[in-house]
């Protein structure tokens, strides 16, 4: 009876896969990986709501923020900025938040649903591919969005070239990471695509009123600022802001954007749930 | 006993071309249990190659667990699977390239096209079909540019089936390919299948559907309460429960009972209303209507009633198979 029952691990001991050629030849593996990612652009294509709330939105409020007269005013509390030049941050943060938030978990929680990961757990490619095929492409998304913010604001509204454009890279980058170990959490305990949706914008919202959506940070009284230099988007308009107008970003927004990156990041992985 | 070592020496070696004579699956003692619910208890049964294997049984039976367990979506808590000499729990990578699987429940992206799909899978394999035969042989070739939501449940489920066999598997695995489908579709699944062995595949199917496992299946496991409670051919498991055949007639001319009492194959006679009911074994129809026909009678509107799979299942199982759950199982 024992030899019947016996552990798994026993008979891996002769080392079976280890000899065997992997399941597809490394060229071949790519081309496999940029099947995956192909159709995931077309999903994200032909279901715009990432490309509309993520790259959209955003540039629509940045040329109607442009438009304004009472825009191009430089209060005294904003160190020298416009108010406009102030927003340009905020609505890059904007739009990496809808990718990150929305984009990137409602499709994977829809794919839960319908069972593709499942079916996938049958194919010799891992279901992982799929969640990575989706960051690929919502990453696209995301240069894109903030390359259009930053080029549209300072070609046709006059916004100053960045002080430290490597500093803006870095953290435009941190807060892309954070922002999507947000959203991975969000695919990793919302259950249905509904719970996603609601769960993504409920989390939204008050981020990007941390971000100085409504109220520019500038304007924060201490306490709220002090709030919003610890949220995600808070921090993201932060080093943002710093890169633009004074130089390379302080330490504190880019290692909070970092630390929500790793913490979300794992707990996403611990969640996750393939079926 | 002393033999069990050796099939994972073979496996090593074989490259999954199962040896000449290695069963394409081979399950002994399956369990496998969800904290307290035991879904599998003790099932074991061989799978030759080339054949249409039928796994029936009710609605949480074990089937589809026992099949989920076979190509490693889960973990046995005991027992041991060979497929085509592969152990899923250190082989999966080599079994799912060997192995098409048509999940139950599972439906794709509603906004990509039957050939983006299509394409797709085709791609995670190293030798893997054509795509423009598969479409053509599974009915779906004027449905390459359709959007998945667009398809029809049949159409569907067609276009699932094209994905276990794009691999070019040895093994398909079909888990409930014909719930929800109507009667139609339904048939049409069936030569499906009939033309997948024909090809060369072995075929595990799960079925709740009677019917459907005795016009495809070679061999059939019922599954019962995690167990197996038979294994045979449907007919053998049919003749194995069967209390004999009945043929029913309109004699043209009154008879004496005696008549067929007197013959070997005939158990009892009842007369319900003007017709004839004879109960019996063996040759029963044709001792029945030479005997009548020496005697100048005729037997006018015969009907053969033999005992059938859904019988041998109530008798083995005690339990009806509902027809309308078309619910998931297991």
């Amino acid at each position: 009876m024992n030899s019947l029952t016996m552990p798994a691990t026993q008979s891996s001991a002769t080392g079976s896969s280890a000899t065997r050629s992997p399941a597809l030849p490394a060229r071949a593996r790519r081309a496999a990986f940029g099947q995956v990612v192909l159709n995931e652009a077309r999903l994200t294509w032909r279901r715009p709501i990432g490309l509309i709330g993520g790259v959209a939105i955003p540039l629509l409020l940045l040329v109607i923020f442009g438009l304004l007269p009472a825009f191009k005013q430089v209060p005294a509390a904003f160190g020298g900025e416009s108010i406009f030049d102030a927003y340009v941050p905020v609505l890059a943060a904007f739009g990496l938040a809808m990718l990150g938030m929305l984009g990137l978990p409602l499709p994977l929680v829809s794919y839960r649903e319908l069972g593709v990961l499942r079916r996938l757990s049958t194919t010799p490619v891992p279901p992982t591919w799929v969640l990575a095929a989706q960051a690929v492409v919502q990453l696209c998304i995301a240069v894109a969005s903030v390359v259009a913010i930053f080029a549209v604001s300072m070609a046709a509204f006059g916004a100053p070239a960045p002080k430290s454009p490597a500093g803006l890279v870095l953290s435009v980058a941190v807060s892309t990471a954070g922002l999507f170990a947000i959203g991975l959490l969000i695919a990793a305990v919302a259950r249905t695509s509904t719970a996603a949706n609601v769960i993504g914008r409920l989390t939204f919202f008050p981020l990007m009123f941390f971000a100085g959506l409504w109220l520019p940070r500038a304007l924060m009284p201490g306490f709220l600022l002090d709030i919003s230099n610890y949220t995600p988007l808070g921090a993201a308009v932060q080093a943002m802001q710093a890169s633009m107008q004074t130089g390379f970003p302080p330490a504190q927004p880019l290692l909070v954007l970092a630390a929500y990156a790793v913490v979300f990041g794992y707990l996403a992985r611990r969640f996750f749930r393939w079926e | 006993m002393g033999v069990t070592g050796t099939p994972v020496i073979q496996a090593v070696e074989s490259d999954a071309a199962a040896g000449p004579g290695q069963p394409a699956v081979q399950i002994e003692h399956l369990r496998k249990t969800y904290g307290p619910l035991v879904a599998v208890d003790d099932v074991s049964f061989s799978v030759a190659e080339g054949e249409i294997f039928g796994i029936l049984g009710p609605n949480g039976a074990g089937k589809t667990t026992t099949v989920e367990c076979a190509i490693g979506l889960r973990q046995a808590d005991a027992g041991s699977i060979r497929l085509l000499g592969l152990d899923p729990r250190t082989d999966r990578d080599r079994i799912h390239e060997v192995v098409g699987v048509q999940l139950q429940a599972s439906a794709m992206p509603a906004r990509l096209r039957v050939g983006e799909i299509l394409e797709m899978y085709r791609s995670f394999y190293r030798d893997p079909a054509d795509v423009g035969e598969l479409v053509e042989a599974l009915g779906l070739a004027g449905k390459r540019g359709a959007y998945y939501k667009s398809l029809s449940g049949g159409q569907r489920q067609r276009l699932s089936v094209a994905l276990a066999l794009i691999g070019r598997p040895k093994i398909a695995v079909l888990d409930e390919m014909t719930t929800g489908l109507d009667p139609a579709a339904r048939r049409d699944a069936w030569e499906l299948i009939a033309g997948i062995r024909d090809r060369g595949v072995t075929i595990l199917l799960v079925t709740h559907f009677m019917e459907e496992a005795e016009r495809l299946c070679d061999r059939v496991a019922l599954i019962d309460g995690g167990r197996v409670v038979a294994l045979d051919t449907p007919a053998g498991l049919a003749a194995r429960a069967s209390g004999g055949k009945t043929v029913r007639f309109l004699p043209s001319a009154p008879f004496d009972d005696r008549l067929l009492t007197g013959l070997p194959e005939v158990t009892r006679i009842d007369r319900p209303g003007r017709h004839v009911l004879v109960t019996g074994t063996g040759e029963l129809v044709n001792a029945v209507i030479l005997t009548l026909a020496a005697a100048g009678v005729t037997a006018r509107d015969v009907q053969l009633d033999s005992s059938n799979l859904e019988d041998a299942f109530v008798r083995l199982t005690g339990t009806h198979l509902t027809p309308t759950s078309e619910g998931a199982s297991s």
